[in-house]
């Protein structure tokens, strides 16, 4: 293992298979949250489901998911698990297509609750155009911007946990800005936060350095392996 | 929801490094290591290309701790053999970098391929002369290989990547295995705290054998520099030096007991000139004696 790659590591993808049904199911939560989204998007486009017919299909899947152990056929020598997760889907979609009935919803379980609303108003919003059609790279990015939020959620918690709130509110100000032109400069926050401008740059440098690491352990919770989770860390560190 | 720009920007949180604010423009990739990436930079205000080792966005406080020693160690060693620092410092990013001179040239084992053996020769002692001057500072490199030897296009050598050099005195935790296996002695590759220059000296020698030929003297260099046993490797890094320019020399090595045959041929390879030159001679004088009887 590279020596740069943290050492304390509990993956959801391996706790899926856990025989305890209190871990089993704390972790199947944690994956619909992280992969939810990038699967309803996913099904709006290369699916062409409608919405409702999106989230239906959503929901069935990660219901049929947890039922009939989908992911406990996951081998982490032929593929990432992000693969293994959209090959089970378009099979579970091609599947349910065939069968041409409504997919049975519910049961007694229920999982994290999906925003359907909302995530098919950040898809309007999001002008994806002839970019959807390479799906490969849609559902990557896609996934990506989950990992994000799960991650900047976090970094949340933990700032007001620590009492730095002004520290998240520079990062959220500086680097969550919607676009270039809405983004203050260094002194316009130093003056809004009655602070430095020295200040605020070292708070951004420390919630970036915050930023990543929480990132990396959202990461190693989504890979089944260190080797999967250094080759994903590395991928994800190469921009294109 | 996050935007497309702000998703591409914290992206470019994890790769490419923030360099706004600093002296330097990014240029390209030179390399990447366990903890660091290299990149090609331009400093504006020298005009002049520098290399910048950059944390890399998965290392953690005990790679920055390390990339930190790293420079402060490359800045205490001034010596022609050990690349120079020019800066160290934090990027916005919060990352952790320092700048160091552009090495220009060829990694020792490419730039060895098609050179004749004193040429190789000559140029393993200056690698030796840099290790015994980090030695005498108390740094002991740990991961020598051709790949950290750089040869510069006038033939000036390069000791690169001291990122896990252990300080003399230095506390560290033991079972800590760092280095590469080829090239580790095999108290280092066991993770024993007792790791001392004399790991610097068994990397030299297999350094050495891949640099040498198959003469006798050369191949007892190596083999004592490269003893399983610590104690049975030459003291120091001058020790292997010295041997090695006495074989260059035609003297006898400390690292083989000849035998009268072996100091018989070293004599002839050694004083092979002035041999020719006198059966030259008495040849010569032979040839007149019988056919002019003069």
């Amino acid at each position: 293992m590279a020596p740069g790659f943290p050492v304390t590591r509990h993956s959801v993808v391996q706790s899926l298979g856990s025989r305890e049904p209190n871990v089993r199911r704390a972790a199947f939560d944690a994956l619909a949250t992280a992969y939810w989204k990038p699967v309803f998007k996913y099904l709006r486009l290369k699916w062409s489901a409608p919405p409702e017919a999106a989230a239906d299909l959503t929901q069935g899947f990660f219901l049929k998911a947890y039922e009939k152990s989908y992911f406990a056929g996951f081998d982490p020598a032929k593929a990432k698990f992000r693969t293994y997760l959209r090959t089970c889907l378009d099979r579970f979609v091609g599947n349910a297509r065939q069968e041409s009935r409504r997919l049975k919803r519910g049961g007694d379980v229920e999982f994290v609750p999906f925003d359907f609303a909302a995530a098919e108003l950040e898809l309007q919003r999001q002008h994806v155009g002839n970019a959807a059609r390479e799906f490969d790279a849609f559902f990557h990015r896609e996934w990506l911007r989950s990992l994000f939020a799960v991650a900047i959620d976090r970094l949340r918690t933990a700032c007001e946990a620590a009492g730095r709130t002004a520290r998240f509110a520079i990062f959220e100000r500086y680097d969550l800005a919607d676009d270039d032109s809405t983004r203050p400069t260094y002194s316009e926050l130093a003056r809004e936060l009655a602070m430095s401008v020295t200040d605020v740059t070292n708070e951004l440098a420390a919630a970036r350095r915050d930023f990543r690491r929480v990132v990396l352990t959202v990461l190693r919770e989504q890979c089944a392996t260190d080797e999967e989770f250094e080759q994903e860390a590395r991928e994800l560190g190469t921009i294109p | 929801m996050i935007s497309e720009h702000a998703l591409d920007r914290l992206h470019g949180l994890l790769g490419r490094p923030d360099l706004s604010g600093t002296r330097y423009e990014l240029i390209s990739l030179l390399g990447r290591g366990g903890m660091a990436v290299v990149y090609l930079a331009r400093d504006a205000i020298l005009d002049r290309e520098v290399a910048l080792k950059v944390l890399d966005w998965t290392a953690d406080d005990w790679s920055a701790a390390r990339l930190a020693q790293e420079a402060r160690i490359l800045a205490s060693l001034e010596h022609p053999g050990i690349v120079p620092v020019h800066d160290f410092g934090q990027l916005a990013d919060g990352r952790t970098f320092y700048a160091m001179k552009r090495v220009r040239g060829e990694r020792l084992d490419r730039w060895a391929a098609g050179r004749d053996l004193h040429e190789r020769l000559s140029a393993f002692l200056r690698v030796c002369d840099a290790v015994a001057f980090a030695h005498a500072h108390g740094v002991v490199h740990r991961d020598l290989k051709p790949a950290n030897v750089m040869v510069g296009e006038f033939g000036e050598v390069l000791v690169l990547d001291w990122g896990i050099a252990r300080i003399r005195g230095q506390a560290e935790a033991g079972g800590v295995v760092a280095g590469t296996p080829d090239y580790m002695a095999p108290e280092q590759a066991r993770g024993d705290r007792s790791v001392d220059e004399r790991a610097d000296v068994f990397a030299l020698g297999t350094l050495l054998g891949g640099l040498g030929d198959r003469r006798k003297a050369l191949l007892a260099i190596t083999s004592k520099a490269t003893s399983a046993a610590a104690a049975d490797r030459y003291a120091s890094v001058s020790d292997l030096g010295a041997d090695v320019s006495r074989f260059m020399a035609g003297l006898a090595v400390d690292a083989l007991h000849e035998g009268i045959a072996d100091r018989v041929l070293r004599g002839i390879r050694r004083h092979r000139v002035a041999i020719a030159l006198v059966l030259t001679y008495l040849l010569m004088r032979l040839l007149l004696l019988t056919v002019f009887h003069i």
